[in-house]
């Protein structure tokens, strides 16, 4: 093992640099530009059973520091993610794959996470419990530790890969959802998704985005992100994925330190599309100025 | 898709609020008229798509509006000046569908992109026609330049201070094989409903990446979901959707 390297709900990561879900596409594009093998790992585009287009455009917002979208999980849906990206990405990509999931009922998380397990690429299941809930009112399974802890077992009973379940910072107490997951079997956590926001023309002086609400990250969320990283890791004893704002090798240090075993990066890859190569290029030097020897000593060294 | 740094050669007002701006640098990533360049702007998060104007061996044109921040600190930079740009990006008018006497639509910053098509029409030996349209007089640009390549231009402006009164559909030439446009979505919905026979069309959308990466630019066509940066932002008129 190098001296970046983490093990990662028993998968050994070369570094913990993950681009995160719905930033890195199915990877080709980024794959045009460098050799993504050079990442740890990372997690596609949110996949649902069903094909999606998600919401109508405008989708993006720019914001101090950061960005809101309202994409809405366009995706192929389930069938097509294997039967056609997962053998394209096979040609450029070497290593597991964590496997992002989205549902509107614990079934269809279920279903699609079952489907996922059989794909000897897919490494982890990150299943993204931010959606709303169709059979809760709306709500999103990620805002009640109950309905969340429903969606960890309902996945849990049919898949055998680790279950990694991604939080949403919208919430009251991000750590009493942790405990719950943890509870119902979660193999670990992923932190933040994005956090709820939205911008107004003030041309038109109506909403820019047609959702008229979106998702907030980049570096604006990274202050929030490191301390939800700091509160979850604290409360449970599984490994926690930390992302929200990271840009640099040492945002990826500062995550780890606050409780993270691994980092996931997003929309650092729109705006620079080497963003991830950059930092893993980067974090040697970054350890060596710091006095770290090994990445995988400093996890909750901030404790 | 090649990321770049280029360095601006020269930056001057064509009117009160759109600029001209020569860059300097590797272009070798666009290969056809139409495409755009994603511009990281310091201190801006996301970066600016615009379009090509014209291309040269080691250069680029790009002609910009002043509308918000990020303009305003493109309109600000000086000669020597470096910029960071994505280049290469989106498909870019396929010019094999022309005929024999092709017609160019553009519409205030809609026209430059028609620059580069143009030429590169007129270097197959087409006789270009070109129809301009813009607000109002003082809102004109880049009409001598279309002439000086050898078009046939037609100025329009909405509130007839210049040329035809009247929106670019008031002043569409009678024959013409195939069009190209590119411009605000009222005016590529306007063209598509009233230009005789076939065409393609440029469409703009809020981008987050420009580069085929967060589905920001999504929309529906007949022929399935795309990406108006990558499989865009140029569409062929018979698989335009439009969502309302
Ligand atoms: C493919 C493409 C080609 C373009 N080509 C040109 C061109 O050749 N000349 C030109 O003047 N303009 C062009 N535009 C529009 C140009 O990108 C916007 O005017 C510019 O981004 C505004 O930036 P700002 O910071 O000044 O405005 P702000 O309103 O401060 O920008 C805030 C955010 O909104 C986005 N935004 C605002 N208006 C638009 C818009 N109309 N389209 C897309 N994003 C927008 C910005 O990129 C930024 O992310 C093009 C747009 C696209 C999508
Ligand atoms: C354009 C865009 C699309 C996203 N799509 C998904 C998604 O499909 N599934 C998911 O779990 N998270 C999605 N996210 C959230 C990110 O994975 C990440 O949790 C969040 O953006 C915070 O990290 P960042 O600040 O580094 O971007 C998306 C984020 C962005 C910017
Ligand atoms: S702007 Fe990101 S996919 Fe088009």
């Amino acid at each position: 093992m190098g001296r970046l390297s983490v093990d990662l709900c028993g998968v050994t990561l070369d570094n913990p640099v993950i681009p995160a879900s719905g930033a890195f596409g199915y990877g080709y594009e980024f794959a045009e530009l460098y050799d993504i093998n050079c990442l740890g790992t990372f997690s596609f585009k949110g996949t649902t059973l069903l094909p999606r287009f998600g919401n109508p455009t405008p989708r993006i917002a720019e914001t101090p520091a950061g960005m809101l979208n309202s994409v809405g999980l366009q995706n192929p849906g389930v069938e097509k993610v294997i039967s056609e990206e997962l053998p394209k990405l096979k040609k450029v990509f070497h290593k597991p794959v964590m496997a992002n999931v989205s549902g509107f009922s614990a079934e269809e998380y279920a279903k699609t996470c079952e489907l996922l397990d059989q794909e000897e690429q897919v490494g982890w299941l990150e299943v993204n419990v931010s959606c709303p809930n169709v059979h809760g009112g709306g709500m999103s399974f990620g805002t009640d530790p109950q309905a969340a802890a429903s969606v960890v077992r309902a996945v849990k009973a049919v898949t055998k890969k680790p279950v990694i379940l991604k939080l949403t910072p919208n919430v009251t107490d991000i750590a009493a959802v942790a405990v719950a997951c943890e509870e119902a079997g979660a193999d670990g956590l992923s932190l933040i998704n994005t956090l709820l926001g939205m911008r107004l023309d003030l041309r038109t002086r109506k909403p820019i985005l047609a959702n008229v609400m979106g998702g907030l990250s980049g570096p604006a969320v990274f202050p929030v992100a490191l301390r939800m990283v700091y509160q979850v890791s604290k409360a449970v004893s599984i490994p926690v994925v930390g992302m929200g704002g990271v840009s640099s090798a040492s945002d990826v240090i500062e995550m780890m330190l606050a409780g993270a075993t691994a980092v996931e990066i997003g929309a650092a890859n729109l705006t620079d599309p080497f963003a991830c190569k950059r930092i893993i290029d980067e974090l040697p030097a970054e350890m060596d100025r710091l006095g770290i020897d090994r990445l995988s000593e400093i996890i909750g060294g901030g404790h | 898709m090649k990321d770049c740094i280029l360095t601006v050669a020269e930056n001057r007002p064509l009117t009160k609020e759109v600029y001209h701006m020569a860059l300097r640098g590797d272009v070798r990533a666009f290969t056809a008229p139409g495409q755009f360049l994603n511009l990281k702007l310091e201190g801006q998060f996301l970066r600016r798509p615009i379009s090509v104007c014209d291309l040269g061996e080691d250069s680029v044109t790009i002609i910009y509006k002043v509308v918000g921040r990020g303009t305003a600190q493109m309109a600000a930079m000086l000669p020597g000046e470096k910029l960071r740009a994505l280049t290469g990006l989106g498909n870019g008018y396929d010019l094999t569908d022309a005929g024999e006497a092709p017609l160019l639509i553009g519409g205030g910053v809609g026209v430059p992109p028609m620059y580069l098509l143009a030429k590169r029409l007129l270097a197959l030996g087409k006789p270009v026609q070109a129809v301009l349209g813009f607000n109002r007089a003082s809102e004109v640009f880049y009409e001598e330049e279309f002439r000086a390549l050898g078009c046939a231009v037609t100025v329009a402006t909405a509130d007839g201070s210049y040329g035809v009164r009247g929106f670019v559909t008031d002043a569409l030439p009678e024959t013409y094989s195939y069009y190209y446009c590119c411009g605000p979505e009222p005016m590529l919905r306007a063209v598509y409903r009233t230009a005789k026979g076939s065409g393609q069309l440029s469409f703009e959308k809020r981008m987050g990446c420009g580069f085929g990466a967060c589905m920001g630019c999504s929309c529906k066509t007949i022929t399935g979901y795309k990406r108006i940066c990558r499989e865009g932002p140029v569409l062929r008129k018979e698989e335009i959707l439009w969502e309302d």
